[in-house]
């Protein structure tokens, strides 16, 4: 096992409404190793952005934080000023945000964008900054580095936007990275080139990344460990494998129905879906989020809160009150009608 | 960004002989001039007179094309009623309406626009209802009503501040505070709504992403997109402040070209008008051009193609 970069526990967010208390993050926990994948999945609105911007701390100042443990490096995050936080912001820890075409200043240029980072943590010159820049352009595929220094965001198509800003969060050599829906926003073509990219250079750089998607299509390419968020909490852990090959709880299973597989799925054939919309996370829900929607909800499923716990193999989790025998039987007969 | 420039020249010569085209027929808009200058008791012939030494008889494309060769050349003509040329007295004037606006606009950004950064950073928060208050007290508030309270609480009553007159860098304080006021609270809010925008941006999320220290995130980052609006605005108040400034003018005794304007159209100084009114228009077109050339230089999505 790799040394752990990151480490989570217990993470919450809440954020006070009118209307009472939204709670969009529930007691997430997870670590991710150096050169290690996690990639968080779930639908929009599932808290998996907020739980990136919570690490980061880059909440709305309305949401409150709370962790039993938030460690980058052996460094306690939980307690930190938000002086020492921006030291660790860009320079330890990096992020990859969904818009391209917005995320970058439209009044600078991408040479002083990509070296501000690097100008403010480390003690480099300008010179030093730049050349580290151009190096970085060329590895995340840009040609003629040097001059691009000098372009202004708008003259750079999309799929340049997110390389730039790629290369911008390796400016100070992170050891932690979170692409948040890296992809997107881009067009399909472009969608795998930029995930092998960021697979790559995370190999290279021995970096722990935190992938967050709601494509399952991406995530069975590059992760290796995945979480599966529902309704603010994590419902399935474990390895890709695991969860692909063995889901567990019925919200993997269902999101996983919706996929269609290319030589598998005939032509015409209906595919999955979900019934049922994500209920509200206001005040508090009692026994499982998924209860609403799941094809298999009893009296037990609403009675008390389900904990996550592990399943067939070992370092695969979920929560369901189903045992994991008999919740791999339903998927079973599921998939033979 | 030359391609830009010259464009935006040319557009503010054409606007300008548009302007100068008006302001020539202004003249006309009020009856024939040469009666209006003869006066009510005058005959027929003293009317032909006055056609004639004027040059009203001639073609109206004639007399456009002569006013306007002279114009270009610093002559206005004489005025009728001071019997002087018209371009000493407006370039007699000038310089205190010029340095009245400068001085009222240097008063109104330095207050608006922190004021507006600072509400925008802390939305709904007591500073921010203060520079609302302001902003509302400011925009209901008759500039006139303004100077005068001004003037009878800092000159009269605690004699901080000489009430009228040009004399001193003293004078201008309050005139410039009660010109410069009427601006600021457009200003303000343009500059908040501004700030709440950009410091909501993806752009300010990945700058804030990136550790930078706040005070760059704000002025490098947020600023310099949020004050792009407020550069046009402000050209555009500060051509008014030059021109709009009789009230103030009359009020202190500034003896500058708003209150030579009203002067002139209680004196039906028709060539004195004329001028006032294009060298205004003109300074509204210059300033115009500046603000665009400011801002192509703030935001690179006009200047680079």
């Amino acid at each position: 096992m790799a040394e752990r970069v990151l480490e989570v526990e217990d993470l919450c967010v809440e954020i006070p409404i009118p209307s009472g208390m939204l709670r969009p993050v529930q007691h997430v926990s997870f670590h991710v190793g150096q050169g290690e994948t996690l990639a968080i999945v779930g639908e929009s609105g599932c808290g998996k952005s907020l739980t990136s911007l919570a690490i980061m701390d880059l909440l709305p100042s309305k949401a409150k934080r709370r962790a039993e443990r938030l460690v980058l490096d052996g460094d306690a995050l939980t307690g930190m000023t938000e002086r020492q936080m921006a030291d660790i912001r860009g320079n330890q820890m990096s992020m990859i945000f969904q818009e391209p075409m917005t995320s970058l200043n439209p009044a600078y240029t991408i040479g002083n964008q990509l070296t501000e980072a690097m100008l403010r943590h480390k003690s480099v010159s300008l010179a030093e900054a730049k050349d580290r820049a151009v190096w970085l352009l060329e590895k995340v595929g840009i040609t003629a580095a040097r001059s691009r220094l000098g372009q202004y965001p708008h003259q750079l198509s999309g799929g340049l936007r997110q390389r730039v800003m790629i290369a911008m969060a390796l400016m100070c050599g992170p050891d932690m990275i979170i692409a948040d829906e890296p992809t997107t926003a881009l067009d399909v073509t472009i969608q795998a080139q930029i995930l092998h990219l960021l697979a790559e250079l995370q190999d290279e750089f021995h970096m722990g990344m935190i992938l967050i998607t709601h494509d399952l299509g991406v995530v069975a390419r590059v992760a290796d460990r995945v979480a599966v968020m529902y309704a603010g909490q994590f419902v399935e852990t474990g390895t890709a494998a695991q969860i692909f090959d063995s889901p567990t709880h019925p919200y993997t299973q269902g999101l996983l129905e919706c996929i269609p597989i290319p030589g598998k799925t005939e032509r015409g054939a209906h595919l999955g879906s979900i019934p049922g919309i994500v209920p509200s996370l206001v005040g508090e829900i009692r026994g499982c989020h998924f209860a609403g929607r799941c094809p298999y909800v009893h009296e037990a499923c609403t009675a008390e809160d389900v904990s996550l716990r592990p399943s067939l193999d070992a370092g695969h989790e979920y929560r369901c009150v189903l045992s994991p025998q008999a919740a791999i039987a339903n998927r079973n007969k599921q998939a033979a009608q | 960004m030359l391609q830009y420039v010259l464009k935006r020249l040319g557009i503010a010569i054409l606007v300008a002989v548009t302007v100068s085209m008006i302001t020539f027929s202004m003249i006309y808009l009020s009856g024939d001039p040469a009666i209006a200058l003869a006066g009510e008791t005058a005959t027929q012939e003293d009317i032909q007179n006055i056609r004639r030494v004027y040059g009203y008889d001639q073609p109206i494309v004639v007399q456009y094309a002569n006013w306007l060769w002279n114009a270009l050349q610093g002559d206005f003509g004489q005025s009728h009623y001071l019997k002087k040329p018209v371009a000493d007295v407006i370039f007699e004037r000038l310089p205190t309406t010029m340095l009245l606006g400068a001085c009222a606009l240097i008063f109104a950004l330095v207050l608006s626009i922190p004021l507006g950064v600072v509400a925008a950073v802390r939305p709904n928060s007591l500073i921010d209802r203060i520079a609302l208050t302001i902003a509302v007290v400011g925009q209901a508030m008759p500039s006139f009503w303004f100077a005068l309270t001004m003037m009878l609480w800092l000159g009269i009553y605690w004699r901080l501040l000489p009430i009228s007159g040009t004399a001193s860098w003293a004078n201008f304080v309050m005139p410039s505070i009660a010109l410069g006021y009427y601006i600021t609270p457009a200003v303000m809010r343009l500059t908040r709504a501004g700030m709440l925008e950009v410091l909501s941006s993806d752009y300010i999320r990945t700058a804030r992403a990136k550790g930078l220290r706040p005070m760059t995130v704000l002025f490098k980052h947020a600023l310099r997109n949020a004050i792009i609006p407020v550069v046009s605005l402000a050209a555009v108040q500060f051509g008014f402040m030059l021109g709009g400034s009789i009230v103030i003018e009359t009020i202190f005794a500034v003896n500058g070209l708003g209150f030579l304007a009203w002067e002139s159209i209680q004196r039906a100084d028709l060539p004195m008008m004329q001028a006032i009114v294009l060298v205004l228009s003109f300074f509204y077109i210059i300033l115009t051009f500046l603000a665009d050339m400011l801002n192509a230089w703030l935001d690179p999505r006009i200047r680079v193609m």
